[in-house]
């Protein structure tokens, strides 16, 4: 049986433009918690900037499906 | 290979935001206008009877009212716009932090089921409402020529850099933010509800219509990845509320700051 692939390759350019983000936010998380580590009492505080920093990081995979559903 | 009753599964896409009107003949009365409206409802029912009877022993309702309020207050609004001016912003920020919270969450309320922010036009309507307001308080502050050397002349900067400096955050600071802020809210919102469709639906696919053995056990699978799905969904339709409500603040307060 031959195997047989649809859809739209703009999906797989999205897979590719969400890596960037993805080890964005990982290295966001990373710091947060060695911070964490390091200071404990200082947790909230580097959690609220850790959240608008995801929040500027992670628009880029958001435009990734937003483009993906554009060039379809 | 056994014969089922095979039929084409269709993944849900764009197509299955546009839903009809609850009224025939009354084109504008869509289900997340409708989401819009009680969410209001719920908002103004819940402040007002949280502030009717201020006493200093509060009932739970008030606690809960002040509990809500002081968040905003405290947490986004002074953190982010420092104690000498935050008061003022205060008000639109609560309530666009509500009103997106509960827009956000109706999205996974049973039986609604729709968040409001996954049509673009609304997201595009309070980002553009942000970025108004904040410039609007920067060229106040500031007065207009001196408001864009805020945004776009960053101190300490030396001056043959500038020219490469000023489009480049002029674009950032200016033209990009309104942008970026409704994106990120609409796409999370239109990119979950999408994720979930496809978790259920593929999942009810696989069991009751691909007519093969095999392939209903990982259905069955994927419907119960759906309420997993649906719990991150959750957590992700509260952070993009707060996210936008604390850029909203940050702007603000960039743009009223004295220096860098």
């Amino acid at each position: 049986m031959a195997l047989e692939i649809a859809g739209n390759i703009a999906i797989l350019g999205y897979g590719l433009a969400a890596i960037g983000p993805g080890v964005g936010v990982g290295l966001i998380f990373a710091a947060v918690i060695n911070g964490t580590a390091r200071q404990p009492e200082a947790q909230s505080k580097l959690q609220s900037i850790a959240w608008i920093g995801f929040g500027v990081t992670e628009v880029l995979a958001i435009i990734g499906i937003a483009l993906a559903f554009v060039f379809r | 290979m056994i014969a089922g009753v095979s039929t084409e599964f269709t993944p849900p896409g764009p197509e299955s935001f546009q839903l009809p009107p609850i009224i025939d003949g009354v084109p504008w009365l869509t289900k997340p206008v409708l989401v819009a409206f009680l969410s209001v409802i719920v908002i103004v029912w819940f402040f007002y009877g949280a502030s009717r009877k201020s006493a200093v022993v509060p009932s739970k309702l008030q606690f809960t009212g002040e509990l809500a309020y002081n968040f905003v207050r405290n947490s986004i609004a002074r953190d982010a716009i420092g104690s000498q001016e935050y008061m003022k912003y205060v008000p639109y920020l609560c309530g666009l932090f509500f009103f997106m919270l509960l827009n956000n969450l109706a999205g996974s309320i049973p039986l609604i089921q729709f968040p409001t922010f996954s049509h673009a036009g609304w997201a595009y309507v309070a980002a553009v409402m942000s970025w108004v307001i904040y410039n609007a308080v920067g060229i106040k502050k500031h007065g207009a020529w001196g408001y864009f050397k805020h945004q776009t002349m960053p101190a300490g900067v030396p001056g043959w850099l500038m020219p490469l400096m000023i489009p480049i955050e002029f674009i950032s600071n200016i033209l990009v933010r309104p942008i970026s802020l409704s994106l990120r809210l609409f796409a999370n919102m239109f990119a979950g509800h999408l994720l979930l469709g496809v978790f259920v639906l593929g999942g009810e696919y696989l069991v009751f219509e691909s007519g093969k053995v095999f392939y209903a056990g990982v259905g069955i699978v994927t419907f119960l990845m759906g309420f997993a799905i649906a719990g991150l969904e959750v957590f992700v339709q509260a952070i993009q509320a707060y996210i936008f409500v604390v850029l909203t603040a940050q702007y603000i307060g960039s743009a009223i700051s004295e220096e860098h």
